[in-house]
């Protein structure tokens, strides 16, 4: 009995083999085997060149391969089991430790700067803390988009567009009429908010992936307009010289007047940065405290209830379409602000910074974090961005690391890092998060 | 005359719906009258959800008139308004067939997203509430306390903080009725409340209508296959087959009614002819 069934166990690992090391002969035929190149010696002769010793080592490899998968795990009943989720740990983050780290990162990122600087000097730290700087711009812009997608569940290819209209509303702004930063942010959310609405008018009736593909759209349309209206925003060439942002009146300037002066501090160019470094923190704060806030009135549960079930919205009296439209000017409220700061930290902007990538990346930080999840938004911009810039030595191989903790962290946390949702009214004190299984993640 | 015919709190009349070529509903006038409980009843694909969508607006009747008359005086002409606007002013609530509760959201959430129009206009629309100002916090209170007396109520005080996709398909139901509550509604309309639940579920929702009825001002219009559950508690019943009335009147005048009998059980070969006459098709 035993013999008989490792025969039939080595004859079925067999077959599959066999199988697989066809496949892999009949691909690698075309594919490894056969190479056209352009002969050096010979001018700009094309020639075809032979590797059937590849061909036969990929066959080989393969066949060995799948005969040692199959004969000890694949046809096994008594597999050892040997899944991904056994190596990492379980349950992630529970609520408990989310309220820690939230206090401990804001405490971080209070005491970044000087921390940084005390330990390389301001010439060696400057890189690190322009670094948090687009960390943070990329937090701030995680937790706008979470509005719309985590939270009303509308999926939002096209956010960067909002971006892009935040910072070209200060570029212009200041180009044509002179008005400073201070004056210019609020300006530049409202501008942001009213093309949120704009664009949110003709989406009211889409869901999923059509609402996607049309957000998706206007990004695009955005991006195109600005970069062909050249008279008006300089095309391709796009604005350069926009104002920096000033301390209360004080600019940071070297010599009479300027911040230093003022303060009787000796002149450094990284006062502007830190200044920059606290401004984004602040603003950043500032888009959490009014999403966190929102989610406790009326208005937010309006879109988790629209994310969960929009018909069983509309039987209760929620008006659905305001309710998607103030969704949609928050998030582009915010994108604006950070589009404003983006414009003031560059000093340069041009269509380039707003192509459709950036917009998926704010989309996979929200995606990656747990959608709705403020400390994860937070995590995942870190993760993303800090990680990116960080391995910039290791170019042609960070990409290919990257795809693999993406992968790595879908399979772990298919819902995102933080993936349980926190009821936002509750009658005990200590009621628990729910799971991310029960949660919806809307279809628009 | 009948009460319902007096005091009407809805008057459905020649109500008309084609979808295409097929005739759903076919020139139905019926009352329901104020304080009652009213179960549409027919056999599957007569028309009854059909019959709800119209009267809360998700369905756009082709003619007819629907007349919703407030208990404070007011006129709503339902055929005219949008679905969300028939909750909120006309106070029509309804719930679904297949239940259509906000799952990853805790109970006492779905309470309170049902009380969302009074909570809108206490917090300022936003504004007020997220500056602090205003009276916000109080009906925020308020609203807790409404949703707990449903809790209470519905007997789900104790899981309140559960998420609403954790419950039992009873549960989910009485749940979802009590949701329908927190919108203040004067006409409430349950698609089919008692399917899928056992004889003591069903005879708690018995009880909950009738305390609903009894101590809210509330008529109910409810569609339902259970006959004991039509029987024992509706006041009036009126009978739908094929988009047309065939019976209108108290449970016992439907219960022995012919068209009724025939409809539900079929008739004697011989009889087919003169029913079919009867009926008019």
């Amino acid at each position: 009995m035993q013999a008989r069934q490792r025969d039939s166990l080595l004859v079925a690992s067999l077959k599959d083999s066999l199988g697989g090391a066809v496949i892999t002969f009949a691909l690698a035929c075309v594919m490894v085997g056969l190479k056209v190149d352009v002969a050096s010696g010979r001018g700009a002769e094309l020639f075809l060149e032979h590797r059937w010793f590849a061909v036969a080592v990929a066959v080989v490899t393969v066949f060995a391969g799948r005969f040692l998968m199959n004969m000890f795990f694949w046809k096994r009943d008594d597999a050892p089991s040997i899944g991904l989720s056994g190596f990492l740990p379980k349950g992630g983050l529970g609520n408990g430790t989310t309220s820690v780290l939230k206090y401990a990162m804001v405490a971080l990122a209070v005491v970044l700067p000087f921390a940084l600087m005390f330990w390389l000097g301001a010439r060696g730290s400057r890189q690190y803390i322009d670094l948090a700087i687009l960390v943070l711009t990329y937090v701030m812009l995680g937790w706008g988009l979470n509005i719309v997608v985590g939270l009303a569940g509308l999926l939002d290819l096209g956010y960067v567009a909002f971006y892009a209209v935040g910072a070209y509303s200060y570029a212009l702004l200041a180009h044509y009429f002179g008005f400073s930063f201070w004056l210019c942010l609020p300006l530049a959310g409202i501008l942001a908010a009213f093309w949120g609405i704009i664009l949110g008018f003709p989406v009211l009736r889409l869901r999923g992936d059509y609402l996607a593909i049309v957000t998706l759209a206007f990004g695009e349309i955005i991006r195109v307009v600005l970069l062909n209206w050249y008279e008006f925003t300089g095309g391709p060439d796009g604005l350069s010289g926009i104002p920096r942002p000033s301390f209360f009146g004080l600019e940071f300037t070297r010599g009479e007047g300027g911040f230093a002066d003022f303060f009787g501090l000796k002149f450094s160019s990284i006062h502007r940065i830190i200044f920059l470094y606290y401004l984004i923190f602040a603003m950043a704060l500032f888009t959490n405290f009014v999403t966190m806030r929102l989610r406790r009135m009326p208005i937010g549960r309006a879109w988790e209830a629209l994310r969960e079930d929009e018909i069983a919205c509309r039987a209760l009296g929620i008006n659905t379409t305001t309710t998607k439209l103030t969704a949609f000017a928050l998030g582009a409220m915010f994108a604006g602000f950070a589009g404003s700061f983006f414009a003031t930290r560059q000093g340069f902007i041009s269509p380039e910074s707003f192509t459709f990538l950036e917009s998926a990346i704010i989309l996979a930080i929200v995606v990656l974090g747990g959608l709705g999840s403020q400390i994860g938004v937070v995590i995942a911009a870190i993760v993303m961005i800090g990680g990116f810039e960080f391995f910039r030595e290791f170019e042609e191989y960070r990409m290919l690391v990257f795809g693999m903790i993406m992968v790595v962290i879908m399979v772990w946390k298919p819902r995102g890092l933080i993936s349980s949702r926190t009821p936002s009214v509750a009658l005990s004190k200590n009621a628990k998060g729910i799971s991310a299984d029960l949660v919806q993640e809307g279809h628009g | 005359m009948s009460t319902w015919d007096t005091n009407p709190v809805l008057k459905v009349e020649h109500l008309t719906m084609r979808f295409g070529g097929l005739t759903a509903i076919n020139d139905l006038s019926f009352n329901v009258g104020r304080g009652d409980i009213t179960a549409l009843i027919g056999p599957n694909g007569a028309g009854k959800t059909t019959v709800f969508n119209c009267i809360t607006g998700f369905y756009k009747p082709t003619e007819g008139r629907l007349v919703m008359n407030r208990s404070i005086g007011e006129k709503h002409l339902l055929e005219r308004m949008a679905d969300f606007k028939i909750t909120a002013d006309a106070k029509v609530a309804r719930t679904f067939q297949n239940i259509r509760l906000f799952g990853g959201m805790t109970i006492l959430e779905n309470l309170m997203v049902a009380q969302h129009n009074p909570l809108m206009v206490a917090s300022n629309w936003t504004i007020g509430g997220l500056l602090g100002l205003g009276g916000y916090k109080k009906s925020n209170v308020d609203a807790i306390e409404t949703a707990k007396y449903w809790l209470e109520r519905i007997d789900l005080i104790d899981r309140a903080d559960a998420p609403a996709a954790d419950l039992s398909y009873g549960d989910q139901r009485r749940l979802e009725i009590a949701r329908a509550m927190c919108t203040g509604p004067e006409l409430l309309c349950l698609d089919e409340p008692a399917a899928g639940l056992n004889p003591k579920e069903s005879l708690e929702l018995n009880n909950l209508l009738q305390y609903i009825r009894k101590e809210h001002d509330t008529s109910v219009l409810l569609i339902e296959h259970d006959m004991s559950v039509v029987m024992e508690i509706s006041d009036h019943v009126v009978v739908l087959d094929y988009g047309v009335k065939i019976s209108d009147g108290t449970p016992e005048f439907v219960k022995n009614d012919p068209h009724v009998i025939a409809a539900y059980l079929g008739v004697e070969d011989d009889e087919v002819e003169l029913v079919e006459e009867e009926v008019g098709l």
